[in-house]
């Protein structure tokens, strides 16, 4: 299995990675060698084998709806690169 | 040619839970922006969800409310996107297992009843919100909504125009509010709509391809806009163009839809199971305590209203038209055995207009459902007439007492006694000799004149009925 | 640490609570052999001076009120995972290097309970991602057995600091063999506890299903001891198993005459390295002649492990990592001209490349018309190797074998190849699937380098597999061995 650059292309979007052109190729044989190691699942028919999410067989505890939780902005945004008034800032998002 | 069209909603019911669907920060609207987001809402690192049950709850109660299948296990995904708004670049969903399949939702729609067919509910988190704020060249993020539980009910494509749609978007809004799982405020966001609209040459068995239309915030709005949507690709397709699968915009101001570029670059939202969540388990247990909790739904308390109280059903829409104001009709009714018919008039007529005037919802509505319904008695009684009533009904509105006390305090008591109406009466007959002769010549309006008149002797306090009777019959014994 | 302190968590406690010295003095002693030894060894990413005296001063307070636990003012190393308030947590990633979490890990908080003193932050590979601490932002760390090799990862860097005995003992964290791999290349034990055990919260995610913290130490006797202090319920974390708290130590020092000990003889296949597949039959037999009975067992779809791992792994990374958008916190680019070179450039700029390798292979196993054909394939693998645990647990209470095919590698052998490395990981990615307990203690030495032999238990099993582990230990002397050239001179 194999991938081209194009799709390396895709998944850095999808991604939002951003990849110098000339990083491609290099990125597509390594993706493409770990999908070869990861392809041999291939060979074991799994037919009517139910997907295992996680380790158990446990279901979600339920919390209560009880506000638990107090206003910390301050303390949150002091890791923030930009905010304003309260808001954190991006560069202008145009609808 | 003759065109069909297809439309299927989707709406955002934000559930009226007091934290938030996975965190333990506050709901609460219109707070500082982002003092309400934690770490979890924040997707800080190492932070984790937890699922809320009462959201949980909300979901199952609606699911039983139109017949839905509710699943022994659901399953929260991850629909993985870069937005501003979408703190840990994925959004938490459910997708392959929602909590709720299928269930119907009945609807009056034109003169009879359409049974909408629902493809699912499933809970989610709503995102944050961008605001433009005072730096130039750029956006703030305010991410206090982000993690407010939503249930996400999706109709199939079964709707045939905007009217129909609309009906049923009416119908869904009634239900989560008598449901109490949302609070229905269209203008602060609680209740959305997105309409996916298709239109076919009517005998096509195929879809055509549809837009989804985003951010309709008013029944008027989704109307407006599907029909404007309809014509817009009607014209495209007569004109030989074909439509693309695109997510558009209502402008509100300019009454149309727009596409919304930008958002469209290859979607792909690689769903998979959230590790962070496991199952969330309904027991038949848990579904059998909610369904006793549920209380009448609206298509049953209008038919009963219509049945029991012998209302007309548009009547009885209107007193059904929330939990509450059927439950104030109700409450009236138990206090006093007042005509149900009498009653749902003054309900619908000036108390309505009054509780619209103050901007007021009938839960605090100043005048008790007891007091009101010795009003409507006082009416029935005969101890005042309607007119009176009005004045009565205003002066309870203003706080000066109950019915009777104000009836009371202003004197207002209809003169119902024979003989203190007799010698008015016949006072109006010996002052208007001239109309008296009229009548009797057979000018039959003139009793009217004559009836005012004695009202304005007795300050409008005579009943009117016997006021009149007395009148013809003293008129009678002259001739 | 030699001569003026024991090196066993449990001896140290004892030496405290009986006064024959302070936290203080140990862990300026600790400070002292940090400032001296870790130019060499890049353990430690940050190391907490005036915290860790302050904290320190604080135990010894306690010690003399009476009002101390048992670890009360025993120094550690913190992995760099765990979110510490006040202190920088960087996860190993230049994304994080500013980084300062608003609240303590679960586990942090529990070590603060008891009164423990931290160090410092250790190094790791950057998101917990690779298996030789390479990929760490703040270079790479060195295996005090060796400098010129690795120390394992990505809990290399505490691995590392308890064997130069930089610190007695330390957090690490394992999801896919990242405790068990470190603890074999340094010839140290480490545990990983059964999915659940340790809470996740402010544990920062590499891929939440298999993610687990555990303790890494000399002895299993002192892995039960920080086991006490890390496990136990979380509310805030929903995959927190809702247990009562036990005592890990409570089956130390018995006799393991009943135990059933299985080989699966998957693991010792032509992968693994001949010499250190003869170190394993002689535990084998030591643990035979302790009185356990072996036999011979199969798990027979061992070679999906990695596969099904990597799939699972990457692709919850992938999702796990899009938080670190550089708006909220985190390293955010420099002019971005527009939100999507906002996003692009800070996460190019954020991330090494190993991380980005695996977020792109993660979005390709989740993206549209792959989906079935990796992840949800790798999903029922998954359910096959539980199974094949399940049915060898039906005839064994544990299962024997190396933790790693060969010894620590010299770094920068896999560099040209990344994908080679992941191989040293077989033996350690099927316990994470499963979300079973597994820990490696050291079984010996080829060439002078640690070996490391792992156990494995069925779920819950933690005390049982440390009794066992403890009973060995009793009677071999792997785990006492010290790297020369750094432990030579330790503080006196």
């Amino acid at each position: 299995m194999s991938i081209s650059d194009d799709e390396v292309r895709a998944m850095a979007k999808l991604a939002r990675l951003a990849i110098e052109e000339s990083d491609i190729p290099i990125y597509a044989e390594q993706v493409s060698h770990i999908l070869e190691l990861v392809g041999q699942m291939n060979d074991v028919d799994t037919t009517d084998v139910e997907p295992m999410a996680h380790p158990q067989d446990l279901v979600a505890r339920l919390r209560p709806d009880r506000v638990t939780e107090s206003d910390n902005r301050d303390a949150f945004q002091r890791n923030a690169p930009r905010t304003e008034d309260g808001l954190y800032l991006v560069p202008q998002v145009i609808e | 040619m003759n065109w069909e069209t297809v439309i299927g909603l989707e709406v955002h019911a934000q559930l009226s839970t007091d934290s938030k669907i996975f965190s333990g920060a506050s709901t609460a609207f219109g707070a500082e922006p982002n003092s309400q987001a934690c770490a979890v809402d924040l997707g800080l690192p190492g932070a984790l969800p937890v699922v809320n049950i009462r959201a949980v709850e909300m979901a199952v109660k609606f699911g039983l409310a139109v017949n839905g299948r509710i699943a022994s296990h659901s399953i929260f995904a991850r629909k993985n996107y870069f937005y501003p708004d979408l703190p840990k670049g994925y959004q938490i969903s459910q997708y392959e297992d929602p909590i709720v399949s299928g269930g119907v939702l009945p609807i009056d729609f034109d003169g009879g009843i359409t049974d909408i067919q629902l493809t699912r509910a499933h809970l989610e988190e709503d995102a944050g919100k961008s605001a433009h704020g005072n730096v130039l060249g750029a956006t703030g993020i305010d991410l206090n909504r982000a993690g407010t539980a939503l249930l996400e009910i999706v109709s199939e494509p079964v709707m045939r125009s905007a009217k129909e749609a609309v009906a049923y978007l009416r119908e869904l809004h009634q239900l989560v509010q008598y449901l109490k799982i949302c609070d229905g405020n269209m203008e602060e966001g609680s209740f959305r709509c997105d309409a996916n609209v298709s239109v076919r040459l009517k005998g096509d068995t195929e879809f055509g391809t549809r837009t989804e239309i985003k951010n309709l915030n008013s029944f008027r709005f989704v109307e407006r806009a599907i029909d404007f949507e309809v014509e817009r690709q009607i014209d495209v397709l007569t004109e030989g163009g074909s439509i693309t699968q695109e997510t558009r915009l209502y402008d509100t101001e300019a009454g149309e839809t727009r596409s919304m570029r930008g958002k469209e670059d290859a979607h792909d939202y690689r769903y998979f199971p959230d590790p962070d969540l496991l199952p969330v388990h309904v027991a038949p247990e848990f579904i059998e305590d909610l369904s006793v909790q549920l209380p009448e739904l609206p298509r049953a308390k209008r038919q009963r209203f219509v049945t029991d109280y012998e209302l007309s059903q548009d009547d009885a829409s209107l007193l059904t038209g929330s939990a509450e104001t059927a439950a104030y009709f109700e409450a009236c009714l138990a206090a006093e055995a007042v005509d149900p018919k009498a009653l749902s008039n003054w309900i619908v007529g000036e108390l309505f207009a009054a509780l619209n005037e103050a901007g007021l919802k009938i839960e605090y509505c100043p005048i008790k459902p007891t007091d009101f319904s010795v009003l409507i008695e006082r009416i029935s009684d005969g101890t005042i007439s309607g007119k009176m009533a009005k004045e009565v009904f205003q002066a309870m509105w203003d706080g000066e007492g109950n019915a009777d006390e104000v009836i009371d305090a202003r004197g207002l008591e209809q003169i119902s006694d024979s003989a203190a109406i007799e010698a008015a009466v016949d006072e109006v007959i010996a002052e208007n000799s001239d109309q008296v002769a009229q009548f009797r010549a057979g000018k039959e309006k003139v009793l009217g004149f004559l009836v005012g008149q004695v009202m304005k002797k007795t300050k409008g306090q005579a009943n009117p009925k016997v006021a009149n009777e007395l009148m013809k019959k003293q008129l009678g014994d002259g001739e | 640490m030699s001569d003026q302190f024991p090196s066993s968590v449990a001896q140290l406690a004892a030496g405290l609570r009986d006064g024959e010295y302070s936290s203080v003095e140990l862990t300026k002693a600790y400070l002292t052999r940090i400032s001296e030894h870790d130019d060499a060894l890049n353990s430690f990413i940050t190391v907490c001076d005036e915290s860790a005296l302050a904290q320190a001063r604080a135990a010894d307070a306690a010690i003399a009120a009476g009002a101390a636990n048992n670890l009360c003012g025993v120094p550690y190393a913190n992995k760099d995972i765990f979110c510490t308030s006040d202190v920088r947590t960087s996860c190993g990633s230049k994304m994080l290097d500013n980084f300062i979490a608003p609240y303590d890990a679960g586990v942090v908080e529990r070590l603060n309970a008891a009164g423990m003193v931290m160090l410092g932050k250790t190094n790791m590979d950057e998101f917990a991602m690779g298996s030789s601490n390479e990929t760490s932002f703040y270079g790479r760390t060195c295996n005090p057995w060796d400098l010129s090799r690795v120390p394992g990862g990505s809990s290399g860097g505490s691995a590392a600091a308890v064997a130069a005995s930089l610190a007695p003992i330390a957090t690490g964290t394992d999801t896919g063999g990242s405790i068990r791999q470190p603890a074999a290349f340094c010839g140290i034990s480490g545990l990983k506890p059964t999915y659940g055990r340790v809470s996740r919260y402010g544990m920062i995610a590499f891929a939440s299903s298999l993610d687990q913290g555990g303790p890494m130490g000399r002895t299993a006797e002192d892995l039960a001891l920080l086991m006490n202090v890390i496990a136990g319920f979380d509310e805030r974390d929903s995959t927190s198993l809702e247990m009562p708290d036990e005592d890990f130590g409570r089956l130390l020092n018995k006799p393991i005459e009943n135990a059933r000990i299985g080989v699966p003889s998957e693991y010792f296949g032509p992968d693994l390295d001949a010499e250190i597949g003869a170190l394993l039959e002689r535990a084998i037999a030591e643990f035979e002649k302790l009185g356990a009975t072996i036999c011979e067992v199969s798990l027979p779809n061992s070679q999906l492990a990695i596969p099904a791992y990597y799939v699972i792994a990457l692709a919850e990374c992938s999702s796990n990592l899009s938080r670190y958008d550089g708006i909220r916190f985190g390293h955010q680019c420099e002019n971005a001209v527009d939100l999507t070179d906002l996003y692009e450039r800070s996460r190019a700029e954020g991330f090494g490349e190993e991380v980005k390798r695996r977020i792109l292979v993660g979005t390709y196993a989740l993206s549209s018309g792959y989906y079935d054909a990796y992840y949800r394939k790798a999903q029922q693998i998954r359910r096959l190797i539980k199974q094949d645990f399940v049915n060898a647990f039906d005839d064994v209470d544990f299962l024997i074998g190396p933790t790693t095919p060969d010894v620590a590698f010299t770094a920068g052998c896999h560099s040209s190849d990344p994908v080679t490395m992941y191989l040293s990981d077989i033996y350690t990615t099927a316990v994470n699937l499963a979300g079973l307990p597994a820990l490696s203690i050291p079984a010996g030495q080829v060439s002078g380098l640690p070996v490391g032999l792992q156990l494995i238990g069925n779920y819950f099993s933690e005390a049982a597999m440390l009794g066992l582990a403890d009973r060995y230990q009793k009677n071999s002397s792997w785990h006492l061995s010290h790297p020369s050239e750094i432990c030579a001179g330790g503080p006196s």
